[in-house]
């Protein structure tokens, strides 16, 4: 890859690819705890709608947040796989729920551009920017954003 | 923060804590020289401590509490104030140590408010006391000098004999050599480790017995597996590994009590009221987690009786109590619960100014508060925002308080109750669990999810279906279980959490009877599992806002469990079903009275004789059987102990005897706080039957008889029964009266009352149409049914009795009804107000023998009038 010859001056961010939809979404890849599969996810009932519901992930309670809804982007097909991207914050467990995750690229910070301003509100609520790929475009998520669930209600 | 100031801070801390107890005990035994030195060695300690860190402003203040407390030491006597003194300085000295703490440094500032006068106080005791002039310096000593007398302590106490005159610089490094000699034999036993560690122990601990318990499932699930018995040890372990760490964790429920002596000293000054704190069982110990929750709320309750739980030293005086008031605290262990008791004997609750209060706020309208007992009174003192003081006083009764305390003991599980005789004192009993990280939970299943409930809020389980004897009734929307003698709010916790599923309450199911705060209530479920010992993990941040849940928990499956919270459930159900409850029970009261022709449950049971007594099941409030070894003969007559009191048992007829083993049988009729048993030889069943008295009856507690079920029954006379138990129940005999059938509407707010003297006035030849209101009296004569009387009660809630005359009185067509007012007090001015709104009599309200005469005065007015 061209970036491999970069200069080590230049920073470099290593993000995880995920697939959300028909998204490709990057996540800085020091905010990545794991990658696992969610098993047994029990359901709270009364929660908001963005949390499929908890795990136990090595005996941490793991609350899963459902990018889908968290992103406006559509339900999940029945039995349709799912991945989950281990977040912590603030001494908690986070899963988030996507459909499928890449791999890992290292891209220097000075590509990414800021979002447009015609973003999808939803998408460029949490979005921190973009980066243009061969082909496609990768939003690279704000994990703090997206996991503040208080911010989902506004401007609807 | 350096090492060496962090561990001064803790131990500075801590010594203060001890400073502060023991100087209290020194003010109350100013002759003990133990307790004396003991102070006096921790204050020389932090002054020592601060001069070696350079923290010159601490330095001179413990200077200065040293130099005042030597002349105790000297033989000066102990004055209040100086005591007083020393701990304001002691509490100065915490201050500029919190400051330390923030700030690195030692805050600046000058203490000499205080210095000074602990140095004059310190001057003029030198003065008055003997110190030998040689020993007497002219001046004070400066921080780092030591006096003579305290030189020649040391030199007496330094255990090497020192041949040579001993320098002062070797007395400098022995004294606190010696000291250490004695700090070095606690701390061998015992080590500071930090919370953070043990907390983490904790949660790996609780990992260990998840994973252990996982094991175990899979291994269950294989007959002969090699694994069984490692297993077994490693489960073992694994318990005992538990139990340990659990101790680390406890601490003695003293640590929370080490303020006490002190609030209660500076109240007892303030107040200028003479108190004594008692401490009992200072070394049970529990959970700190727990402990930390209800450090405050003690605290508070203790400050809210010295306020205004004890009486002033005069008003003591005059009532005949020692000038002293006491404030005991003690605790127990019981179960998995620790009791914790607080009790003074002070002036106690005033029923009066609590009715009052909770009157002027709304909390409850006269007619309630009216039928309530004195312990349903006095629990609304934990209403929030509720006092009675009449002064608010730095101290208390700002009206914070004891619901806050009683919402923290909710919040861990615990409950709180309030015990209180007028005159003579007050006490709270506490039960809070001893842990708060497992928990023993009972698994349900509702809506396809797995829920844990918290065992120590679940009262019983109860199976409903077809032909059990607890009912799933529906009033209105609101569903309730009619269980022994309370009706309960159901709630379904698949659709109060909106889980899938039906959404309506099934006649048949589980129902988890559930206890939260003053609220108990039956949540159905779909099934049952088990009782599981579950580690309990907080909420996620993102979902601590959902009320009906208090944590999570992962199961020996690996599955994550919510776990319910019964005060969260109590509060949903609260503004909702509860209501509905309430009212409605008061719908179907009433609705079953206005229909005295239709069917009455009876309670058909055997007493004496073969032939079938009845009583009408309304009146009855508990069917109990109890074990005889429990019944008592006590001057004269049999009693019980019963639900916190004595109950008197009574015979329904002389050839009725109480057994002498096994089970007896009892019907157990209550009115307000008074119960009494009546004693039978077999309850028989329970039927709805038309309740026609067709002929009357001579024997003294029978009403008469009537045909049940094709038999023909005595219906048996409460309230015969019931003066022979409380000789002031009631007043009068069983009255029979042969009358041709005349009408009367009888106007009652009681259930108790329009049951008890619907079936009298039957027998004594009316037609009783019973309702609970003046408004549905007056919809029924303004229907334009006709009565030959009105007999109703005074006070009702909405439309009282007098309302309710002058309401009839003001239509024409009714003017020549005659009205009896039935009342439970009978002043002459509510007698001279009854005449003006045109009552033709005043009966008190348990008169039977008045109210018949009475009535059959005036129905003979209304035929010879006609």
């Amino acid at each position: 890859m061209a970036i491999a010859n970069q200069s080590a001056a230049e920073a470099i961010t290593e993000y995880v690819t995920v697939t959300i939809g028909d998204h490709m979404f990057g996540l800085p890849i020091f905010r990545v705890q794991d990658v696992f599969v969610p098993e047994r996810l029990t359901r709270v009932p009364l929660a908001p709608p963005e949390v499929a519901g908890i795990l136990s992930l090595r005996g941490r309670i793991v609350t899963a947040i459902d990018m889908r809804m968290r992103l406006d982007l559509g339900a999940r097909a029945a039995g349709a796989p799912v991945m989950a991207i281990g977040i912590e914050l603030k001494g908690e467990s986070y899963g988030l729920l996507v459909d499928a995750v890449g791999e890992v690229i290292a891209l220097p910070d000075s590509e990414c551009e800021a979002k447009p301003a015609n973003l999808d509100p939803r998408l460029s609520r949490v979005a921190a920017g973009i980066y243009r790929l061969e082909g496609q475009l990768m939003v690279v998520l704000d994990v703090d954003r997206v996991l503040d669930l208080r911010n989902v209600a506004v401007a609807e | 923060m350096d090492d060496l100031l962090k561990e001064f801070l803790i131990e500075t801390n801590e010594s203060l804590d001890v400073v502060d107890v023991e100087l209290v005990r020194f003010e109350q035994d100013p002759n003990n020289a133990e307790i004396l030195r003991n102070v006096f060695r921790l204050v020389h300690t932090i002054k020592g401590t601060c001069g070696f860190l350079g923290l010159p402003r601490l330095e001179k203040l413990a200077h200065a509490a040293e130099t005042l407390m030597s002349r105790f030491r000297d033989g000066t006597p102990v004055a209040g104030e100086a005591v007083t003194l020393v701990l304001s300085t002691i509490d100065r000295i915490k201050e500029i140590l919190g400051e330390l703490e923030t700030l690195q440094r030692e805050p600046e500032g000058a203490d000499t408010d205080l210095i000074k006068p602990l140095e004059r106080m310190a001057q003029q005791a030198g003065a008055k006391t003997n110190v030998p002039p040689a020993a007497a310096l002219e001046r004070l000593l400066r921080p780092v000098e030591v006096s003579l007398d305290e030189l020649e302590r040391i030199f007496r106490e330094t255990p090497a004999p020192s041949p040579v005159a001993p320098s002062v610089k070797v007395e400098k490094l022995e004294a606190p050599a010696a000291v250490q000699d004695d700090e070095a034999k606690v701390a061998g036993q015992s080590i500071r480790v930090s919370v953070d560690t043990l907390e983490m122990l904790m949660t790996m601990v609780s990992e260990l017995v998840l994973t252990r318990n996982q094991l175990l499932d899979i291994v269950r699930r294989h007959d002969d597996s090699e694994f069984k018995v490692p297993l077994q040890r490693l489960s073992n372990v694994t318990a005992e590994l538990q139990d340990g760490v659990m101790r680390t964790r406890m601490q003695p429920i003293g640590s929370a009590w080490q303020k006490l002596p002190r609030i209660v000293r500076d109240l007892s000054a303030e107040l200028g009221k003479d108190i004594e704190l008692e401490l009992h069982g200072a070394d049970s110990e529990l959970d700190r987690q727990v402990l930390e929750r209800i450090k405050d709320p003690l605290a508070h309750m203790v400050r809210n009786s010295a306020d205004h739980g004890l009486e002033s030293r005069a008003e003591r005086i005059a009532a005949g109590k020692p000038e002293k008031g006491i404030i005991r605290l003690s605790a127990y262990h019981e179960g998995g619960q620790i009791v914790i008791g607080m009790a003074d004997d002070g002036r106690g609750l005033d029923i009066k100014r609590i009715k009052a209060t909770a009157l002027a706020n709304g909390l409850a309208t006269e007619a309630e508060l009216e039928k309530m007992s004195d312990a349903q009174v006095q629990k609304f003192i934990f209403a929030p925002g509720f006092t009675t003081a009449q002064s608010v006083t730095s101290v208390s009764g700002r009206g914070v308080g004891l619901d806050v305390v009683r919402n923290n003991i909710d919040q861990i599980g615990g409950n709180i109750d309030v015990h209180s005789v007028q005159g003579k004192g007050l006490s709270f009993t506490i039960k809070i669990p001893l842990t708060l990280a497992i928990i023993a939970a009972l698994i349900v299943e509702a809506g396809g999810e797995r829920l844990a409930i918290p065992q120590l809020s679940v009262v019983e389980l109860v199976r409903v279906h077809g032909k059990s004897a607890h009912r799933i009734e529906r009033i209105k929307d609101a569903a309730v279980l009619r269980l022994r003698d309370k009706l309960l709010p159901l709630v379904q916790l698949s659709s109060l959490l909106k889980l899938d599923g039906d959404q309506t309450i099934p006649d048949r199911g589980f129902i988890v009877v559930t206890h939260a705060g003053a609220q108990t209530f039956g949540v159905v479920v779909d099934s049952v599992f088990h009782t599981e010992e579950i580690v309990v993990k907080p909420m996620a941040s993102k979902l601590r806002g959902i009320a009906m849940f208090s944590g999570n928990t992962i199961l020996g499956d690996g599955s994550v469990i919510m776990i319910l919270d019964p005060n969260g459930v109590s509060q949903a159900i609260g503004g909702s079903v509860a209501g509905a409850v309430a009212a409605a029970q008061s719908d179907t009261r009433s609705g079953d009275d206005t229909a005295v022709e239709g069917d009455v449950s009876l309670l058909i049971f055997r007493a004496g004789s073969p032939q079938p007594k009845a009583v009408p099941l309304s009146l009855v409030t508990r069917l109990e059987e109890i074990d005889c070894a429990t019944i008592e003969f006590s001057n004269g007559s049999h009693m019980m102990q019963y639900r916190g009191g004595l109950m008197p048992l009574v015979c329904v007829n002389d050839a009725v005897k109480i057994k002498r083993e096994g089970a007896q049988p009892l019907l157990v009729f209550s009115d307000g706080s008074r119960s009494m048993g009546l004693v039978v030889d077999e309850i028989v069943d329970i039927v709805e039957d038309k309740l026609d008295i067709e002929i009357g009856s001579h024997h003294a507690g029978v009403l008469g008889s009537a045909v049940v079920r094709g038999q023909a029954t005595e219906i048996i006379d409460v309230g015969h029964f019931l003066p022979l138990a409380y000789a002031d129940w009631f007043r009068g005999r069983d009255v029979r009266a042969t009358h041709q059938e005349r009408t009367l509407l009888l106007v009652d707010d009681s259930a108790f009352f329009r049951n008890m003297l619907s079936p009298v006035l039957k027998a004594a030849g009316y037609g009783v149409t019973a309702v609970s209101s003046g408004r549905e009296a007056l919809a029924i004569l303004q229907k334009g049914r006709r009565f030959d009387a009105l007999v109703t009660d005074i006070e009702m809630p909405d439309m009282d009795g007098f309302a309710l005359a002058e309401a009839v009185r003001s239509e024409q067509r009714f003017a020549e009804i005659p009205i009896i007012g039935l009342s439970s007090s009978s002043t002459p001015e509510s007698i001279e107000r009854g005449r003006q709104v045109g009552l033709h009599d005043y009966v008190a309200k348990f008169d039977r023998q008045s109210l018949i005469a009475a009535l059959k005065e005036q129905t003979a007015d209304v035929i010879q009038a006609a």
